[in-house]
């Protein structure tokens, strides 16, 4: 008991706790971080009026967006590179090794490092987009309202796409051999090897992949606020739900004034849509994984 | 033959994308700010090692990098001690509620940190850890406990029980059993939970953005903004400061990075 009550009550004081607690949140008036009275419902209802009902809708939005962007491009690319990479006979360790080398980067170093490459005026990316003469593309990528919210996507390509690469491959390293040897020796094409066999069998990393993505995506918040700041800079064009959680909890740069009430509805509002959509996403995925 | 080729050929572009920013980011730290107007290319062919001079004469870096030390280096002793006791307990011994504590360290992996942030910020004002190091420690312990008591007690169990048994005949007491026999063989399991805590905290900015205030009590990378808005002009010490809270991580990757892989992967592949 010596041994197991250090870990249970780190766990019980510094997560479960909270974690309980944040739903009661929601219910009470607050003013500051003071309770001030019982509220109900009145905190739901705050945040589907004005002002916080647009703020929410087009974070909501922006949230989406980053998923299904992120589930066609990131996982795609993801499984593309998963299977060149299976497909070496030597040199896998070699290049497993650096696609996974941004996954270990901070979103912070990420981040600066790609604004100041896409610097409007000395950043490269524009430079080499003017050098190779197509002078009416180089554009401040991070500063104008229609390309920020993807470029911020195609950041957070580069630094994760190693990561479901990385999952593919180990999945396809645990297909048994004979498998793809029957159906070779069967005549199957490679592309039919893939399409008939391998993905199939793949659907548990999948799975995995697509769960880990839809929360990722819900909770966004490391690269946005970076880049963009609590307001999701330019003009709200990087908002998204976990930033405007971060302002009514604790202020933003505009005010300081906080809405703990409205702010936890938001976090109740989050965590089931998260816990939802994960939930219901795994017990559909799973059904159609396959046993090997 | 073709689609090898295309299947070669997405290889190397996809390492060239990773690459070339990373040395962009390690060759700039090495160029004089002036420079790069004319060319964000050249190569440091002559360093000019002065910006890291001036990252370090700064001295607020010096400082972050030292907080990151002390709250890495704290939540891992805390989470691999922790860890292991949880773990030997549940993977070893069979007991009434054993299923049940397993299964209450698991509900801890499903909440989502950052959402129970505003009581977490109270309830450690209230216990007068805000703004400290250690209230910072705790929190991320029990962040990453529950997948590392999961881990841990996954290695204890997998341990033939003949060694324990072997042990008590030899009259060692159930201490000198996990630390002199079990601990040693469950190394790995040990590697793997200390990749999995120690980066994601080197790496978070987000709760000493909310749980840190003071300026002598900031973490790297949240000294970072700092950094970034006081030299946003000038190239060169800029890329310095990135390369200096970055490179310590490369490093250790390029050494370690199977453990890296398998650390960083191993709440998707168990879970």
């Amino acid at each position: 008991m010596l041994l197991l009550s250090p870990a249970l009550a780190t766990i019980l004081i510094f997560t479960t706790i909270p974690a309980l607690t944040t739903l009661s949140y929601a219910f009470f008036k607050w003013e500051g971080f003071q309770r001030v009275g019982f509220a109900g419902a009145a905190n739901f209802q705050r945040l589907f009026d004005y002002p916080f009902k647009d703020q929410f809708l087009m974070a909501l939005r922006h949230n989406t967006l980053v998923f299904i962007a992120v589930m066609i491009l990131q996982t795609s690319l993801g499984l593309l590179i998963a299977y060149a990479i299976f497909q070496l006979k030597n040199g896998q360790r070699f290049f497993r090794t650096v696609t996974f080398l941004p996954v270990i980067f901070s979103l912070v170093v990420v981040g600066y490092m790609w604004q100041v490459m896409l610097d409007p005026y000395y950043g490269p990316i524009n430079m080499i987009i003017n050098d190779l003469g197509f002078e009416s593309l180089a554009k401040p990528w991070l500063g104008s309202m229609s390309t920020a919210l993807p470029t911020l996507i195609f950041i957070n390509l580069w630094r994760w796409v190693g990561f479901p690469a990385i999952i593919f491959l180990a999945g396809l390293n645990a297909i048994n051999q004979e498998y793809l040897e029957a159906a070779r020796i069967d005549g199957a094409t490679e592309g039919q090897i893939f399409r008939k066999i391998m993905f199939p069998l793949l659907a548990p990393s999948l799975t995995i992949i697509t769960i880990l993505t839809f929360i990722g995506a819900f909770e966004w918040f490391d690269l946005p606020f970076v880049l963009g700041g609590s307001n999701g800079n330019p003009a709200g064009a990087t908002d998204t739900l976990a930033l405007m959680f971060y302002r009514l909890s604790f202020g933003s740069v505009d005010s300081n004034a906080n809405e703990v009430g409205v702010g936890s509805a938001l976090g109740v509002f989050i965590f089931l849509l998260v816990g939802l959509g994960a939930g219901v996403g795994q017990y559909f995925l799973r059904k159609r994984e396959v046993e090997q | 033959m073709t689609s090898k080729f295309f299947f070669r050929a997405v290889l190397i572009i996809n390492s060239l994308l990773v690459l070339l920013p990373v040395f962009f980011l390690l060759n700039s730290a090495l160029r004089e700010t002036n420079s790069f107007a004319s060319n964000p290319f050249m190569l440091a062919r002559d360093p000019y090692w002065e910006n890291f001079q001036q990252v370090w004469l700064d001295g607020a870096f010096a400082i972050y990098l030292k907080n990151s030390l002390i709250v890495t280096g704290g939540s891992l002793v805390v989470i691999l001690t922790c860890a292991l006791g949880a773990g030997f307990i549940l993977g070893r011994y069979n007991f009434k509620g054993n299923a049940l504590i397993f299964g209450f360290v698991l509900t801890g992996m499903l909440v989502p940190a950052k959402l129970a942030i505003l009581p977490l910020f109270i309830q450690l004002k209230w216990m007068n850890l805000l703004d400290s190091h250690f209230g910072l420690i705790l929190v991320y312990s029990s962040g990453a406990l529950p997948a590392a008591v999961f881990i841990m007690s996954g290695f204890f169990r997998s341990l033939p029980s003949d060694l324990d048994n072997a042990a008590r005949i030899d009259g060692a007491s159930e201490f000198q059993l996990l630390r002199r026999i079990l601990i040693p063989l469950v190394r790995p399991g040990m590697a793997i939970v200390a990749i999995y805590s120690a980066i994601p905290i080197w790496n978070d900015f987000f709760l000493p953005l909310v749980f840190l205030q003071s300026p002598e009590n900031k973490t790297i990378m949240q000294g970072l903004t700092v950094f970034f808005g006081q030299y946003a002009s000038q190239w060169g010490v800029l890329f310095a400061g990135l390369t200096m809270a970055a490179l310590p991580l490369i490093v250790l990757y390029l050494i370690l990075s199977e453990q890296f892989i398998k650390g960083l992967t191993a709440g998707a592949v168990k879970g």
